[in-house]
């Protein structure tokens, strides 16, 4: 058996969502290759040269690939991928963008978001924002999968040494183009990929009070995050959303201020190792899932919070 | 132009869905149904793309037994003008569905066809793109933003980092994310009106589509459980408590 894993990159380096992909795949019981797909990806191919565990890195370098357009890297990786038993890619936004197109492609199902891989064709999958999770058994000759990262540790970075082979096939589909985008710049660690996140709700009253959440953030390394709530009363940047429909964080610990807890919202993260819960409502729903809450006015205990760490 | 919105009933958000006893599916007995939320911001967009003179038409379709009549009937009272139902039995998986509705997309030509990111009951964010792979129409998928110009549309996206602004050429596929509008509430005479807009049906034969099944749902069970923790007393506590007990501070 094969798995072809495709690789999440900026180009440059290769993103950790990669590394848990990779994991997944290991737990298949093939022989796994990376490809990167991008335009001038070299540093991201490299590194995939070197995780532990990877046969071979595909690298498709050309300007077509730059950003990730799913119309062309579908083509791409339906192509590369009728050579192999398994297509894997984290559950990334340009995964979730680019696979279901490639199942189609390949007249497959896609299976989206895989918690677990119970044998080579049978998978755990959380349905109904995570109040289920359901077992399915596919069919097909050739899977197509994204992998839920936090279900998966990430695979070493380091210690492998891959031949890394040159992809010629250029598809452009020539129907879609890239005009811009608008980046969050941070130091802060990445929501998915963090240790910590603290996360501020509708109790945050604006966008400028989740500055009382920067100084935490500071001092545990923390990312910040935000609910569905907040992102919608524009407070924040939809980017910082935790959710079902936002991203799926599960840090060693959660801490979120003036959240509610809304069955959405815990969707996104209730597989964090330790949760802590500031609300001053105590019948708030986010208490039932929190191990330590602290019933309190959030303007209060925040900045006493800061202080004393 | 013609723009084609897709829309799914499955159980109402505000449903906490839990596994049977048995573990066999999910128990939806009794449960209220509604049209996916995602969907409704599609079919939004579509009636505002009418109302300002973009799109000329809009249908509402729906893949589904009978009781998804009800959903087509809402978005025809949130303002499109007729709808279609392609009737189906039990539980259609996202490809099956794409299939369908590139059977639709043939009779009906539209120009731009808008559906909702993912649906709240399987989650599995699939069909647009599916659809986009079968028809070969480029897709702009979790919107923010749509806007016609010419014949393209410049979609801005939804992605990790924060936001992406493609140009498709037209005919073109949107998948909508939450915070491209904020559906209206359907008015009582809209919702009268409605009844008599019309509605064909179709069945998949009728599409020169087979209902297949890749997938197979061996089981379900609930996710395992949380136990609720402690109230801290103060902040002093919480510290405490995360240094020596959790361990999680240092």
């Amino acid at each position: 058996m094969s798995t072809l894993v495709i690789a999440e990159h900026d180009n440059g380096s290769l993103k950790g969502a990669t590394l848990n992909a990779v994991t997944a795949a290991q737990a298949m019981g093939a022989d796994i290759d990376i490809l990167v797909a991008g335009a001038g990806c070299d540093g991201a191919a490299q590194a995939a040269a070197a995780v532990a565990g990877v046969n071979k890195v595909l690298v498709a370098d050309n300007a077509v690939y730059e950003h990730q357009l799913a119309e062309n890297v579908s083509l791409l990786v339906a192509e590369l991928g009728a050579g192999y038993d398994n297509i894997i890619a984290p559950a990334t936004a340009n995964a979730k963008n680019t696979m279901p197109r490639v199942a189609a492609l390949l007249d497959v199902a896609q299976i989206s978001e895989i918690t677990s891989v119970e044998s080579a064709d049978t998978f755990k999958r959380p349905i109904y924002a995570g109040n289920v999770i359901a077992t399915v058994k596919s069919a097909d000759a050739k899977k197509v999968i994204t992998v839920r990262t936090t279900a998966f540790d990430a695979a070493a970075a380091e210690g492998g040494s891959a031949a890394v082979e040159a992809v010629d096939a250029v598809h452009d589909a020539g129907i879609s183009s890239f005009v811009g985008e608008e980046v969050a710049v941070s130091d802060r660690p990445e929501l998915t990929s963090a240790a910590v996140v603290i996360s501020g709700g509708r109790g945050m009253q604006n966008g400028e009070n989740f500055k009382l959440l920067e100084g935490i953030a500071d001092k545990l390394g923390a990312a910040i995050g935000a609910s569905r709530a907040a992102v919608d009363a524009g407070f924040v940047p939809n980017d910082m959303q935790v959710g079902q429909t936002g991203k799926i964080v599960a840090p060693d610990l959660y801490i979120a201020v003036g959240i509610s807890g809304a069955i959405q919202h815990l969707a996104g993260m209730k597989d964090s190792k330790v949760i802590v819960a500031i609300n001053k409502d105590e019948d708030a729903p986010i208490f039932q899932v929190a191990d330590y809450g602290l019933v309190a006015d959030l303007f209060d205990a925040l900045p006493e919070f800061e202080g004393k760490l | 132009m013609k723009v084609l919105v897709a829309v799914k009933r499955v159980v109402d958000y505000n449903v906490k869905v839990r596994a049977k006893a048995d573990g066999s599916d999910v128990d939806l007995n009794n449960v209220k149904m509604a049209i996916n939320p995602f969907c409704e911001i599609a079919v939004e967009e579509a009636v505002r793309l009418k109302e300002a003179g973009t799109a000329t038409e809009v249908v509402a379709v729906s893949i589904g037994d009978k009781a998804c009549q009800e959903q087509i009937r809402t978005a025809l009272a949130l303002g499109a003008d007729r709808g279609i139902q392609v009737e189906t039995e039990g539980a259609v998986e996202p490809l099956v569905v794409a299939k369908l509705l590139k059977g639709v997309i043939e009779k009906e030509e539209p120009q731009l066809v808008i559906l909702g990111k993912q649906s709240i009951d399987g989650d599995n964010n699939q069909t647009g793109q599916m659809l986009g792979a079968l028809t070969g129409m480029p897709q702009g998928t979790f919107a923010s933003e749509v806007v016609i110009d010419g014949d393209k549309v410049n979609v801005t996206r939804e992605v990790d980092g924060g936001l992406q602004t493609v140009a498709l050429t037209l005919p073109a596929i949107v998948t909508t994310d939450l915070r491209l509008n904020e559906p209206r509430y359907a008015s009582l005479p809209n919702i009268m009106k409605a009844k008599k807009k019309p509605l064909d049906v179709f069945t998949p034969g009728d599409l020169g589509v087979e209902v297949t099944s890749h997938l197979t749902q061996v089981s379900v069970e609930p996710p395992a459980e949380r136990q609720a923790g402690i109230k801290v007393e103060d902040v002093d506590q919480l510290i405490d408590k995360l240094k020596n007990e959790a361990k999680v501070i240092s």
